[in-house]
């Protein structure tokens, strides 16, 4: 393997890792701030033990997505010189936007968010749970800033090769950006709406019949059961915004390979590029270009319009596109079935989490984890679609790469990918640790702290 | 723009000075916590609790300071960047691992099974030693103007050990403000232990630099420069014996001057910084890139600097919030 595809490896492994932490912090601080509020309006303590539990996987995920984060920032030198070298007067002022208005903001308060409480006044501690929330809010704007600049190009003129600013308002309102916000923060908030109902059904299963469980359970499924079809529209507009701008992307989540009308919804296929064809095609007929052009006679593009002359393929590779765009379709419709099956049956008779069979509390448990699958699973669609560009039309993924040698970079993945494969295994075994340990009402981490015992022993009943 | 004249001078001239600022705010405070990681064997049990809480609050946003400024590179001077990290490559890897291993520890030493908790106590003292020497090995790399060979590997391999011992020293004096009894006592032997470190590490670094090239020694040694700069080296030279006097009067008994010992290293840091930031201006990469070379276009750099401006003081403001919230001895961290 040469230094372009390990270098992508590494990349890929080190932005896929990261990306797993952030996308349960960015919600989770707003939910931590709603529970908090819940407690300050009705004084219930089941409100401040969720706070209490939650808190714990806020900071753990938190640590792991600042040690994560810090590592990609050196990437671009070490790996990519040329992505800054040569878009980097535009890069550059929206990754200095997201250091100094968002990284600063969560991390200072993050301090007084976990160990402030007793410390400040209450105001304040709740002003810091927002601020912290807020501040991975704005980290999330200003890099889907930059990545949808990446996809949709705007606001800019290339001099000498090098890109230069014209317009900050149409680069940061870039064409796909506004789609890509509200599908990666939707993202965010389902991943935390199954984080929260998996590990409340986890607790249930370990028999924990607190009235902190029942309402985070029915808090999660709730939330994941509003969350899901605003994300389906938004999924779906931002689908038909990429077909305006990369159409090359969507005929390859289609699995389209000739420009034509009624092109069917493939679901599945094995997309065989020598042959440039389908294989084991099953599709329900005309339902592409219902989707797409909301008509079934309507032309949706096909991949063979991006291959030149003398045969270069401008179009990114078919299989990884075609099946992550199906595991994340897929991962939503599981979604749709457990929140809106979970409401219906809690809601029936007034059964509450009782009204739930085992069967499906136990299949809720590995759908905590169900929102990374399906925002990983997202992002390589997106992000491999764009190849072989970096920054679509401007420069492709090669231009970019670094002069490192080879072995170099092969050693360097290797020890990535040994540590993230331990610190993976470590954060969800402590998640589970938690759990358990909060399901027998056991004094739960932060030591030396006699007040926290008594709390969970009540919470136990 | 115009009002301060050409903004292809003043701006990467700024810009170069706000990146400095950010290396400077880096080293001082994570520089204390990256050193209590270093110091954590020494400690018994419940003392590492305490240490890890004098620095739990806080750690987060001193590594914050690091992105800041690696940011400037990246975004200011985005060739330089690009050469400094690809010639750094294994070390800088070296370095992100050892901030991972460190950075996790904080969380899963408290919150993973008791029989972890071993492990992720080695993880963290493991992963601040490897930060620190990495950071060390990587600062004598970029004096010696990145050049590999076996001279500059070894004198990087010196400034490696030093710098880890600098680390360790503002460590210890932290330890000494934020703690009392007799983890204080601890900290202030193991500050007496590191100061010769300092001592030494300043004087091979002040001496070994105006001999890597001729334009940092005529930089130095010619008149009326020399005299000019002669407060720096006697000015550190000074605070130096008044620490090595402090640390053998401390603690006292009502735990007075306590303080003295931190404030007294991060002035000695700040000192040594301008010293070396003396020499290598105009240069970014040591020899090769000045920051006017390497500088991104002045619109680019002019919107960054706006929100700079109203941002900075914002940020300064709040990471004095946090000091001042946890102001005092250190006390077990509690989530309530």
């Amino acid at each position: 393997m040469d230094t372009l595809i390990l270098s992508r490896i590494q990349f890929g492994a080190n932005i896929s890792f990261h990306i797993l932490f952030p996308t349960i912090t960015i919600a989770l601080g707003w939910v931590l701030l709603f529970f908090k509020l819940r407690f300050g309006a009705t004084g219930d303590e089941k409100w401040m033990n969720a706070y209490r539990f939650w808190i714990k996987v806020f900071a753990l995920s938190f640590a792991m997505g600042v040690v994560s984060g810090i590592t990609m920032s050196f990437q671009f030198g070490t790996n990519w010189p040329g992505f800054m070298e040569t878009v980097g007067n535009i890069a550059g002022p929206l990754l200095a936007y997201e250091v100094m208005t968002a990284f600063f903001l969560e991390a200072v308060f993050l301090g007084i968010m976990l160990f402030g409480f007793s410390k400040v006044p209450g105001w304040l501690h709740t002003l810091a749970t927002f601020l912290v929330a807020f501040g991975t809010t704005m980290s999330a704007f200003w890099i889907l800033v930059l990545n949808s600049w990446m996809h949709t190009p705007a606001g800019f003129e290339m001099r000498d090769g090098v890109a230069h600013a014209t317009d900050w308002f149409a680069i940061i309102f870039n064409p796909s950006m506004p789609y890509r916000l509200v599908h990666m923060l939707l993202a965010s908030g389902l991943t935390v709406a199954f984080l929260i109902a998996g590990i409340s059904a986890f607790r249930w299963l370990m028999r924990d019949r607190s009235e902190e469980v029942r309402t985070t359970l029915r808090f999660g499924l709730t939330l994941g059961a509003l969350l899901i079809p605003l994300q389906i529209l938004a999924g779906d507009m931002h689908g038909l915004n990429t077909l305006e701008h990369q159409p090359q992307k969507v005929a390859a989540m289609e699995g389209n390979w000739e420009t034509r009308s009624n092109v069917p919804l493939v679901l599945f296929a094995i997309p065989d590029e020598e042959a440039r064809e389908n294989r084991f095609e099953i599709g329900i007929p005309n339902g592409a270009s219902l989707i797409l052009k909301h008509k079934a006679e309507g032309i949706v593009p096909g991949l063979n319009d991006f291959v030149a002359e003398d045969g270069t393929v401008q179009h990114p590779p078919v299989a990884p596109v075609f099946f992550s765009f199906r595991i994340m379709i897929g991962t939503g419709v599981a979604m749709l079935f457990f929140s809106w099956a979970g409401v219906v049956l809690m809601r029936r008779r007034r059964a509450g989490v009782e009204g739930i069979p085992k069967m499906m509390l136990i299949a809720l448990v590995p759908m905590a984890f169900s929102g990374w699958l399906a925002t990983l699973a997202g992002w390589y669609t997106t992000e491999i679609g764009r190849q072989p560009w970096l920054v679509q039309g401007v420069m492709t993924t090669k231009q970019a790469i670094a002069d490192v040698p080879a072995p170099m970079v092969a050693s360097t993945l290797f020890a990535y990918l040994t540590i993230y494969a331990v610190l993976l295994g470590a954060y969800i075994s402590v998640i589970f640790y938690l759990a358990g340990k909060a399901a027998k009402g056991e004094p739960v981490s932060v030591r030396p702290s006699a007040g926290q015992a008594t709390a969970n022993a009540v919470a136990a009943e | 723009m115009e009002l301060f004249g050409d903004p292809a001078q003043w701006l990467p001239l700024t810009f170069a000075a706000l990146m400095g600022l950010s290396i400077l705010i880096y080293v001082v405070l994570d520089g204390f916590d990256l050193g209590v990681g270093v110091l954590f064997p020494l400690a018994e049990k419940a003392e590492q609790d305490r240490m890890v809480a004098s620095i739990g609050p806080f750690w987060d946003a001193n590594e914050t300071w690091l992105v800041l400024a690696i940011g400037i590179l990246l975004v200011a001077f985005p060739t330089a960047h690009g050469t400094i990290l690809t010639a750094l490559y294994l070390p800088v890897t070296l370095m992100l691992m050892g901030l991972i291993l460190r950075g996790v520890a904080f969380e899963f030493r408290v919150k993973a099974p008791d029989k972890w908790k071993p492990l992720w106590d080695k993880s963290f003292w493991i992963g601040s030693l490897i930060t620190s020497l990495t950071q060390g090995y990587m600062l004598g790399m970029y004096i010696m103007g990145l050049e590999v060979t076996l001279f500059t590997q070894a004198f990087a391999a010196i400034t490696a050990v030093f710098l880890t011992v600098a680390y360790s020293f503002i460590g210890a004096t932290w330890l000494i403000l934020k703690t009392e009894g007799a983890l204080q006592l601890k900290a202030v032997k193991w500050a007496k232990g590191g100061i010769w470190g300092v001592v030494l590490g300043l004087g091979a670094v002040s001496i070994t630099s105006p001999f890597v090239s001729d334009r940092i020694f005529d930089k130095w040694f010619s008149v009326p420069e020399i005299f000019l700069l002669a407060p720096l080296p006697l000015f550190s030279g000074l605070i130096v014996a008044l620490l090595w006097y402090a640390l053998r009067h401390l603690p006292t008994k009502n735990d007075s001057w306590a303080w003295f010992p931190f404030v007294a290293t991060i002035s000695v840091f700040v000192l040594g910084f301008f010293g070396m930031a003396y020499s290598f201006y105009p240069y970014v990469v040591p020899e090769q890139l000045t920051i006017y070379e390497a500088a991104s276009a002045p619109e680019s750099l002019f919107i960054i600097l706006i929100g700079t401006l109203f941002v900075l003081p914002m940020i300064l403001g709040y990471t004095a919030l946090a000091y001042t919230v946890f102001r005092g001895k250190a006390t077990a961290l509690s989530y309530e």
